[in-house]
């Protein structure tokens, strides 16, 4: 099983979108070494014919009438929202300038 | 009316119903004991005074009138501030979501308004429910009422704390991996995780979603039942919602019974890592469940012991894609680092400044652990790891109605002690990991003070999937069997808190 280093960290806290200096990535990945090492023969507990479980208990096709429910209005919506215009989220660029 | 403080739900319930105390003097009661000594125990986020005071007086109205009201109602409670809840904030205890009030109910508040309960506050947590003490969260530790240098466990903290400080009779709980129970063992009270399902998920900010379940938490097992049977049943809103009735809770805590019952001890979940203390009174326990008719067995449960890495792959994996809808767009914190930045640097601006450590940790771990190629070895893996715990548990049930262990392997531990070690902090839920795996229901009661720092232990209770009204019918047996060998309840013993002013 694979070891977790500080270039795994820093990719995926830019997955993962959170911003991190130098010297939180090389906290980060000295924990999560730990704690990765700890977790890490999970993989040799179970075989093949074990199936995996996703949901304690299942159920399944649970759906409900197609008809409109008690939705938050246009403005509920918006209510918590940093930045808003036109009924619509406001956000910053999605493209770069260049 | 300071004695008002210290009755259970259920007598508060019976004095208003025969008009001996109104529900306005109850909820003031509770708001002035907050006053004075929330200061010191910081259980609290946020205090609702005004509302709680007008539906108090709601209450008080309607049984003037002669309408017909809830049992509960007039009986306040506090509310984890991970459960939303509209006219007051909710941060879920991070900084991430500072000042944000949800447009909506969660569906157990909205069962908690019908039944006209005072909703005393918002009570503090480990960040997005993420730990075992409360530290992690922004706003500051709560302290254990028993010794404030201490943890009042977590990530329920402060719905626990509140209790035992005799600052709400009922608080509301959330538990992943047991932030009801393990709370409930180190503070002296009662703590339930019902089966996965049985109580409506809806409103409750999501950590990991196959796995967190809402609860009660109170200071006796029928109060328990009382508040389980108000939350529960099926909600359309929560699609993993179950069907089924919620059952008779309240009466199999008043059943008073347990001859005959077969009571399995789980091998797996004692001897090395268990503080010698918390043994001793769990050993006790079983006496008394022997010396009142119920057949103690061993059982053995083999696949525990892979319980704990099997959730460090599966909660951080669900919840790193749960958190992933804080990115500063739709609610919460938005910071825009200087020129003029894209969304995506604005977002990695904004979870970095949002979020703590402790949920960084996570998010990465669960991004590292659903990435391309290591996805079959971890998460599907640890799923593989869930389906032999729920075989150890079903053939357990076999042998045994009800499983027993301690709820958690110490008792509350120094604040800072183990907030530099995750993997220790990690440590404190090896009991309670097993029943969210496989979404069987669990109850943690007081079982008495260890010998070696007089500190709360917790005994737990666990019972098949949907059969929750066992938990309640062996706890309350042990419960009052345990208060007689005490001479009144494990909380009378606590120290007086030193009245710090809240000032919230």
């Amino acid at each position: 099983m694979a070891e977790i280093n500080r270039d795994d960290v820093a990719h995926l806290a830019k997955l993962a979108h959170i911003d991190m200096t130098d010297e939180e990535l090389d906290r980060m990945a000295g924990e999560l070494a730990v704690i990765v090492d700890s977790i890490k023969t999970v993989s040799e507990v179970a075989g093949d014919d074990v199936p995996a479980t996703s949901h304690p208990i299942p159920l399944s096709n649970v759906f409900r009438e197609d008809v409109v429910g008690d939705t938050l209005s246009n403005e509920e919506a918006l209510l918590g929202a940093p930045d808003n215009a036109d009924g619509r989220f406001k956000v910053p660029a999605i493209l770069d300038g260049e | 009316m300071a004695d008002l403080i210290h009755l259970s739900a259920d007598a508060l319930a019976q004095k208003l119903a025969a008009k001996e105390v109104s529900a306005v003097e109850a909820t003031q009661a509770y708001l002035d004991r907050i006053d004075a000594v929330d200061g010191a125990i910081n259980a609290f986020l946020h205090v609702n005074t005004e509302e709680a005071l007008l539906v108090a007086a709601e209450v008080d109205k309607a049984r003037a009138d002669g309408d017909a009201l809830h049992p509960l109602a007039g009986v306040p409670i506090a509310v984890k501030d991970l459960i939303v809840t509209r006219g007051q904030p909710t941060t879920a205890g991070s900084k991430i979501l500072e000042g944000w009030q949800s447009p909506y109910d969660a569906t157990v508040v909205k069962k908690l308004r019908a039944a006209k309960m005072p909703i005393l506050g918002k009570t503090n947590l480990d960040e997005f429910a993420m730990g075992s003490s409360t530290e992690h969260s922004a706003y500051g530790p709560t302290r254990n009422p028993w010794d404030l240098d201490r943890i009042p466990g977590g990530s329920g903290g402060g719905s626990a704390a509140a209790v035992a400080a005799f600052e709400a009779p009922l608080a509301l709980g959330t538990d992943t991996g047991g932030s009801i129970r393990q709370p409930g063992a180190v503070t002296g009270t009662v703590g339930v995780k019902p089966t996965y399902g049985g109580v409506s998920r809806y409103g409750a900010i999501a950590m990991a979603s196959s796995l967190d379940q809402i609860g009660p938490v109170s200071r006796t097992v029928l109060d328990s039942a009382l508040l389980h049977e108000v939350i529960g049943g099926h909600d359309p809103h929560d699609s993993t919602s179950l069907t089924d009735p919620v059952g008779a809770l309240v009466e199999a805590a008043r059943l008073g019974q347990v001859e005959g019952m077969r009571i399995g001890v789980i091998k797996e979940l004692q001897g090395e890592g268990y503080q010698a203390g918390v043994l001793t009174r769990f050993h006790e326990s079983l006496d008394l469940l022997r010396s009142a008719g119920a057949e103690i067995v061993e059982v053995s449960c083999p696949n525990f012991r892979y319980a704990l890495e099997a959730y460090y792959l599966i909660m951080p994996s669900e919840a790193s894609s749960n958190l992933a809808k804080y990115d500063g767009v739709r609610f919460g914190l938005r910071v825009v680092p200087d020129g003029a930045p894209t969304i995506e640097r604005v977002m990695g601006a904004t979870r970095a400044a949002g979020f703590g450590d402790e949920v960084k940790r996570r998010i990465i771990l669960g991004t590292y652990a659903l990435s391309a190629g290591y996805y079959d070895a971890y998460y599907g893996s640890a799923q593989k790891v869930r389906t032999l715990i729920q075989r150890d548990f079903a053939a357990a049930f076999e042998q045994a109605d009800v499983l027993i262990s301690p709820t958690a392997p110490t008792t509350a531990f120094k604040l800072g002690e183990k907030l530099d070690d995750p993997l220790a902090m990690y440590l404190n839920d090896v009991a309670t990991i097993p029943a969210n795996m496989a979404g069987v229901p669990g109850l943690s009661l007081p079982g008495g003070l260890a010998d070696e720092d007089g500190l709360p232990v917790g005994i737990q209770l666990l019972a098949p999937a949907r059969q929750d009204a066992r938990l309640y019918r062996v706890g309350a047996v042990l419960e009052s069997l345990l208060e007689e060998s005490w001479g009144g309840p494990l909380l009378a013993k606590a120290p007086a808190i030193p009245g710090i002013a809240g000032g919230k």
